[in-house]
Order: structure tokens, then C-alpha cells, then sequence
């Protein structure tokens, strides 16, 4: 392999299997190289995919590719030990084109993506690891791999190697993570007979829900977990900050056992076969842990450059985003024959002030916030939950009585400044 | 209930994943006296989402072969202590699914 391309993209996830795709559709010759069997083998998301940023790259895919549900309803659970407040949305122009957002499996989904790249141009060549880029007077000129004689030049090389990102880290772009800038989420998927999920979770057929669970199910630890209905089985998951695991001393297998055993979840998934486990650690750390992104002849995207709204467990959208914005700043770069960082900076200027860099910036203090302050997850939550089964349990009080109750178990004076306070300051981070 | 105790420990998780194991290991400890004498707590043998790490009276053990590949320990690691690579191209861990 000591051929040169216009490009090569190392890691063959959604960023950059999308950025393969648009630079071999823009005519670029590029090499999309996978440490894995197949793309997709080492790669884990909780299971949504949306479909706006999917269709930039391919209009209508939802019409071939392996998608599990195209997703109705998004609920909300607020959990404490034995009980939950829960809210949602279901809405039926969500159950037909263009659709909203899907649930898929990954490994399924990768694949398919890839092969379509692959058709539009690109080289796809699988079980490679790339152990270093190639820098000469400053510039990236390409990579060296594990294969014999493994090693590759191109005009641009581009990052897409995920959250563990070792090769922007030795090119200096990013320090090591801290355990409070990445999240651990373990994840299984339950096979489950597609009637008995239609009926559990009131759907019809081709249609999905979502859970995003919050409080109890990470035991006050900063964090979510989620549960996703597939074709015929279930994904769900937890995901907590590595530093919440260590911190508390909790086994996040464990943390996975817990949730699926909590008295709110357990109905939903039993009877069910646990088909496949899965664990991935999710850059949590938002703006303020991005690196450097573009340097001379190389660009990061996706998780590898932290491009995740927690928030909003959103990422492979943004990750899609980035590879394509990458790909189109490179066809440029391509016809004005230059790849210095400063012609490269285009895609930087052009995603930080795009919906991704708007979105990291808005919530970029959100994270720290609320690993902060960990009472919102283990003392509003739960209080939260009292309210609730205070106002609605029918005992003989009245609703004046039970309202008067709720005020005081608050707390003192100096306790509902605080609650007000925080919530104020919630506000304030994701306003 | 006999169901919903399927899966259930660590081995019984594991047991339900692919892996291509190398030969030789991806994950190294650097310095074996630092797990010894400077780290009461062990953590990694607590956060490793595979169990990888079992503390054996003065050693650590590291079973590379069910690594997730998921990069905590080289973060999470309070001397960073683990030198971490990805396995050979084509192996280690093999997601099927999810």
C-alpha cells in the first residue's frame, strides 16, 4: 500500500462513512479504513438515528436501509425507588415520511452505510488499525498502519477514530480525557416477540417508542438510561460519568442489572432473551473539552472531536454533520490545491457557526452543572415524585391540605431559596 | 422469574459477545508495583464494564481477551497506570448487534 489519495478517512462510523461517502460522490479518490471485521463491529449507540441529517447525505434512505423502527413516541421518566413521574409526546406525523427519527442497530446499519460509499467510489478496507499519522514538516501527509508495508499518503487525512481519539491526542489536538469528560454507558439488546413489544409499548406495527430514564435509574450518579424499542427486541442501557462510577464505587454492569430489574422497567422487558452486551464510553465533556479540529492536511470529526449534545443524546447527527461539512470543506480544498490548515479552517468556521456548533455552545455548561450540583438528580427527582403521589392519592385530605403538605416537605425557608436557585441555574444552562 | 435472571452476572454478559482475541494483549500495566503499593482502592477492577481487571493477592491480572475496547481505564486509571492500543486489525471485540 504505497499508493497516495485525495483522501483517507480513518474509522468507519456515521462520521466518517459519511465523509467517504461525499468525497467519492464529489469525485475525490478516498480510502475509508476500519480497525474492526466490518464497520459497525465496534460500534455502539443506544440505538436513534435522525433522519434530517442522514437525508443530507442519502434523500430517502429510510427506504433501503436496515432501520429497526421509525420512532412515534418519546417518553420522559423521572424515577425514584418504586415509582415515576413520566411525561411524553407521541405524535402520528411521526409515523410516516419524512419521518423524525429511527431506531437502529448499529453493526447492521454501519454495514449498510459503508456499502454505499463504497458504491459511490470509495475504498473500504476493514481490519486495519492506523497506529500513526504520518507528519512531515508539520504536515499530515498520511498514516501508518498495522498491515505490512502499511503505510498510506494522502493530501488530507481526517480523523473519524471516536471517542478514544489516539491519533488527534498524539498529534497534540486534545489532552487525555478526565473521568468527568466522558460517560461510560453499558447497553444490552433483548430479543422480545414483535406482537408482545407492539402491545407493552401501545404501538403499531412499524412504529417505535423511546424512554430516556432519569434519577433512580442511575442511582443520583449523573447520567441517563434509555430503553428503545427495535423490531423484535429492545435496547436499553445506562450511561453514567466515568468519574460518578468511580466516585460511588459502582459496578456499572451492576448499575445495568439494577435498572432492568427497577420495579418501573422490569414489566417492560420481561420475558425477553438478552441477545448481545455492549459497553462504549460517550465524550460527554461539550465545548469546553473540544480540541483542536483542523491542522495542515487534517481534519477530526465526530466523537474523536467530543461532537456530542448530551443533553439531547444526540451525536451520531452531529457526527454525520461534521463528515459532511469535512468532505465538502476538502472538495474545495481539492480544487484550489491547497490543504493548509488555514484553508482547512473552513470546515471548522463553518460547523461552529452551523446547528452543531450553536448546539454545543448553548449547552456547554450543562454538563459540569449537573455533575456539579448532584441534588438534582437525587433530591428534586424524588421530591418530585412525592408531590405526585401526595396529590393524587385520594385519602380524605383536601387538595388545599395536600398542597400545604407538599409546600412544607420542601422544606425550611432557606431550602425553597435553594430549590428556586437551582432551578433558576438549570435553566440558565440549557436556555 | 427464571427469565430475568439470564444474563444477569458479569460471566453470563460476556458470554453473549463476540471476540477475536489476539495473541498478545492491547492493555499493559506500566508499573506493577504502583497497583501493589499506591492504589488501595483498585478501581479498575470495579469500573472496567467487562471485568477485565481481578486483582490476584499481588498482581493484577488483566484478561485483554473480553475488553470492550471502550477506553476507561486508561482514563480512569488514577496513576495513569495502563497503557492502552487498539488489538491488531480484525480482532478483539466483535459487535454484532447493537
Amino acid at each position: 500500500m504505497s499508493e497516495k489519495f485525495d483522501c483517507i478517512v480513518v474509522g468507519a462510523g456515521p462520521a466518517g462513512i459519511s465523509c467517504a461517502y461525499e468525497l467519492a460522490k464529489g469525485g475525490a479518490n478516498v480510502l475509508l479504513l476500519e480497525r474492526g471485521e466490518y464497520p459497525g463491529s465496534k460500534n455502539v449507540m443506544g440505538g436513534v438515528l435522525y433522519r434530517k441529517m442522514m437525508e443530507d447525505i442519502i434523500p430517502e434512505f429510510y427506504k433501503e436501509a436496515p432501520l429497526e423502527r421509525p420512532v412515534v413516541e418519546q417518553r420522559f421518566m423521572m424515577m425514584d425507588k418504586e415509582s415515576a413521574v413520566t411525561f411524553g409526546y407521541k405524535g402520528m406525523e411521526w409515523s410516516k415520511e419524512p419521518y423524525n427519527n429511527f431506531t437502529v442497530l448499529r453493526a447492521k446499519f454501519d454495514q449498510w452505510f459503508a456499502d454505499k460509499a463504497v458504491e459511490q467510489g470509495a475504498v473500504l478496507v476493514n481490519e486495519t488499525v492506523v497506529l500513526e499519522c504520518i507528519v512531515e514538516n508539520g504536515k499530515v501527509v498520511g498514516v501508518r498502519t498495522d498491515r505490512p508495508n502499511g503505510d498510506v499518503y494522502a493530501d488530507v487525512v481526517v480523523l473519524a477514530d471516536g471517542v478514544n481519539s489516539l491519533l488527534a491526542q498524539s498529534l497534540g489536538f486534545h489532552k487525555e480525557y478526565k473521568p468527568d469528560e466522558v460517560a461510560l454507558a453499558t447497553m444490552e439488546v433483548l430479543k422480545l416477540d414483535k406482537k408482545i413489544i407492539e402491545d407493552r409499548f401501545n404501538l403499531e406495527e412499524n412504529q417505535g417508542c423511546t424512554i430516556e430514564l432519569f434519577g433512580d435509574a442511575t442511582k443520583g450518579i449523573l447520567g441517563t438510561g434509555f430503553l428503545y424499542t427495535n423490531k423484535d427486541s429492545l435496547s436499553i442501557g445506562v450511561g453514567t460519568l466515568l468519574s460518578g462510577l468511580i466516585k460511588h464505587k459502582i459496578k456499572p454492569y451492576e448499575l445495568l442489572e439494577y435498572v432492568k430489574n427497577h420495579p418501573m422497567i422490569r414489566p417492560y422487558i420481561q420475558g425477553s432473551e438478552p441477545q448481545e452486551y455492549l459497553a462504549h464510553l460517550i465524550p460527554e465533556g461539550g465545548f469546553k473539552s473540544m480540541g483542536k479540529i483542523v491542522g495542515d492536511g487534517v481534519i477530526v470529526i465526530g466523537d474523536a472531536s467530543q461532537l456530542v449534545n448530551a443533553i439531547h443524546r444526540e451525536g451520531s447527527n452531529l457526527a454525520m454533520t461534521s463528515g459532511r461539512m469535512a468532505a465538502e470543506t476538502i472538495l474545495l480544498a481539492k480544487e484550489a490545491g491547497d490543504f493548509s490548515e488555514s484553508m482547512l479552517d473552513l470546515y471548522r468556521t463553518r460547523l461552529m457557526s452551523g446547528f452543531v456548533g450553536q448546539d454545543m455552545q448553548k449547552y456547554k455548561d450543562a454538563t459540569h452543572h449537573f455533575d456539579k450540583f448532584p441534588h438534582y438528580f437525587d433530591e428534586y427527582i424524588p421530591m418530585l415524585n412525592k408531590a405526585a403521589s401526595q396529590m393524587f392519592t385520594v385519602d380524605g385530605s383536601s387538595k388545599w391540605d395536600k398542597q400545604k403538605k407538599i409546600w412544607k416537605d420542601i422544606g425550611s425557608g432557606k431550602d425553597k431559596m435553594k430549590l428556586a436557585r437551582d432551578m433558576y441555574r438549570a435553566w440558565k444552562v440549557i436556555k | 422469574m427464571s427469565e430475568q435472571k439470564k444474563g444477569q452476572s458479569i460471566e453470563e454478559k460476556q458470554y453473549l459477545v463476540r471476540f477475536n482475541a489476539d495473541t498478545k494483549s492491547h492493555l499493559h500495566v506500566k508499573d506493577p508495583d504502583i497497583c501493589m503499593t499506591s492504589c488501595p482502592d483498585k478501581i479498575c477492577t470495579i469500573f472496567c464494564p467487562a471485568e477485565i481487571y481481578k486483582w490476584e493477592d499481588i498482581r493484577m491480572h488483566v484478561g485483554y481477551e473480553g475488553c470492550h475496547e471502550c477506553g476507561s481505564c486508561r482514563i480512569g486509571c488514577p496513576h495513569q497506570n495502563i497503557k492502552w492500543e487498539y488489538p491488531k486489525g480484525g480482532h478483539g471485540i466483535v459487535f454484532r448487534l447493537g
